[in-house]
């Protein structure tokens, strides 16, 4: 089974403490030596990207940063597990990592499941 | 959280924390078998305990903890008849004061040794690829027996005895190294091949193919690449597995038959794993010409090599068969292995037509290794087929079905006798 896990956050939580960083490569590292962490990365800033859209039949493109979203995606990671559990288990430890690392940080990994024919 | 979801919570966390956790034990007490029971104890006790307090914040140190304060237990126990255990007490039980959660250092070297272990030579490639998925990949042996059809108390049987095959060899104590740890690794490499080979093409009973063995060996052979990084066949065993595996859910129909390749929905292939198996052949591409420019790609690169040529074709017609011709040429040189030249007859016959591909199987006739192969015939038979001699090649593919073992090849093979006696008497 394989999961497409978003790490999403307000972009107000400031910066990135340092500790979390190498938490999380740390988290990484450990994903990948298990054989259960497929693909990750981690994304810019939303200043650097931007909204294309269709709204009552226009196109149109915004330029970042997004202000009104509450939660933006900050980073992905695709895993391949047995078991929703283990899915759910890695979400828990990311949002571990943050709660040790990064006091006051408040976010949420969507977990979905990818769909496979 | 309902006492149901924590105890899936967790099995999720044993899958995750296994391997290690029995990895570093073994390191710890030198002794297989005690080292997967202090694991049991640990998750035992987890079982007991989390469902009121809660998944503790890093389970993985919890469970080694638990685990090791058993092991001084134990340790302690057998001090009274036994001197070592004695010492090993004492050491153990002042390691886990000082600082309980320590011990999931040298992690790789331990998940390495785990896996030369349970590939020791001493044991059968049955007790090997067991052992493997139980202490390595942590099945259960409920789920081991499911993915090989067996009765659970054979696998239970199988892994005590190899357990005692194990303790009796010393394995838990000997270090591989030099040219031994090469030879180990080979060893282990086939061991995962092996199993998923067992699940690519199951080749007894009802089942075309096993896909969670797939799924293990795929994942086994990603953990060698993080543990043997700089090792070229480790890569080529990883991106083989993966470019094979994409083809899983295409070589299969609705009803379980098998899907040969020229007929299947490539689209259908998993572009993810073809993804990770063509940068593993890069991989391993790379880490093989930078020990030496003209050094010999492995026998795992190789395949991957012919692998890679499949999944980079949009069509059977696309595909480069000369390439691939030339690529089992190389692998019949590197192995000695006479499937290579069958393969290469197949590829033959499509890049320079059926009389190519038979000329050579003509060659392949006398070579005992091959004498009861339902893939000869099988080829002869595809070969005939395409050369327009339809009530040959009807005969090839009954004298094939009659050889296999597995119910799904038989049928599909009669089938093709069937069409090609059709078609020879339109």
């Amino acid at each position: 089974m394989r999961y497409m896990c978003l790490m999403k956050s307000s972009e107000s939580n400031g910066e990135t403490p340092p500790a979390v960083y190498e938490a999380m490569a740390e988290y990484d590292r450990w994903g990948r030596a298990n054989g259960v962490l497929v693909d990750s990365q981690g994304l810019l800033p939303s200043s650097t990207g931007a909204i294309v859209s269709l709204v009552d039949g226009n196109i149109k493109a915004v330029d970042g940063p997004f202000t009104e979203a509450k939660e933006l995606v900050g980073g992905y990671a695709v895993i391949e597990v047995r078991s929703r559990e283990e899915a759910l288990e890695l979400g828990r430890r990311l949002m571990q990592i943050h709660k040790d690392n990064w006091p006051g940080f408040e976010g949420s990994v969507e977990i979905r499941q990818i769909a496979e024919f | 959280m309902s006492d149901e979801t924590t105890h899936a919570a967790i099995e999720a966390v044993w899958r995750l924390e296994s391997t290690r956790l029995i990895a570093a034990l073994v390191r710890i007490v030198r002794d297989v078998a005690l080292a997967e029971d202090l694991a049991q104890d640990a998750i035992v006790a987890a079982l007991a305990q989390w469902p009121t307090t809660g998944i503790p914040d890093n389970p993985g140190a919890w469970l080694m903890t638990t685990a090791k304060r058993r092991a001084v237990d134990a340790f302690r126990r057998r001090a009274r008849t036994d001197q070592t255990a004695a010492a090993l007490a004492r050491e153990l039980s002042e390691a886990v004061d000082q600082d309980p959660a320590a011990g999931i250092d040298h992690v790789e070297d331990d998940v390495l040794r785990l896996m030369f272990i349970c590939c020791h030579p001493a044991l059968t490639p049955e007790a090997q690829t067991t052992l493997t998925l139980k202490l390595v990949a942590g099945l259960t042996t409920r789920e081991i027996a499911r993915a090989y059809l067996a009765p659970e108390a054979t696998i239970a049987q199988r892994v005590s005895r190899a357990k005692r095959t194990l303790a009796e060899a010393g394995a838990a104590i000997e270090e591989p190294t030099g040219p031994e740890r090469g030879e180990r690794l080979e060893t282990v490499l086939g061991v995962v091949y092996l199993l998923f080979n067992e699940g690519y093409s199951a080749t007894q009973g009802d089942d075309w193919m096993r896909p969670a063995l797939c799924d293990e060996a795929v994942r086994l052979g990603r953990i060698l690449t993080a543990l043997v990084p700089d090792d070229p066949e480790v890569h080529g065993l990883s991106a083989l597995m993966e470019l094979q595996s994409s083809r899983l859910a295409a070589r299969v129909g609705t009803d379980g038959e098998p899907i040969l390749l020229e007929a299947q929905d490539r689209g259908r292939w998993d572009a993810a794993r073809i993804r990770r198996g063509l940068d593993a052949l890069a991989r391993a591409d790379a880490l093989r010409t930078a020990a030496r420019s003209d050094a010999q790609a492995g026998p795992y690169a190789l395949q991957a090599a012919i692998a890679a040529e499949h999944a980079r074709a949009a069509s059977v017609d696309d595909t480069d068969w000369d390439r691939i011709a030339e690529l089992y040429e190389q692998l019949g040189h590197r192995t000695g292995s006479p499937v290579a030249e069958v393969n290469r007859a197949v590829a033959l016959g499509r890049a320079r037509g059926p009389a190519a591909g038979l000329a050579l199987l003509d060659q392949l006739d006398d070579v005992p290794a091959l004498r009861g192969y339902h893939l000869v015939p099988s080829v002869r038979g595809d070969l005939y087929e395409r050369d327009g001699r339809g009530v040959e090649a009807a005969a090839e593919f009954e004298r094939a079905a009659a050889m296999t073992a597995n119910e799904r090849e038989r049928q599909l093979l009669l089938r093709r006798a069937e069409a090609a006696r059709r078609r020879a008497a339109d």
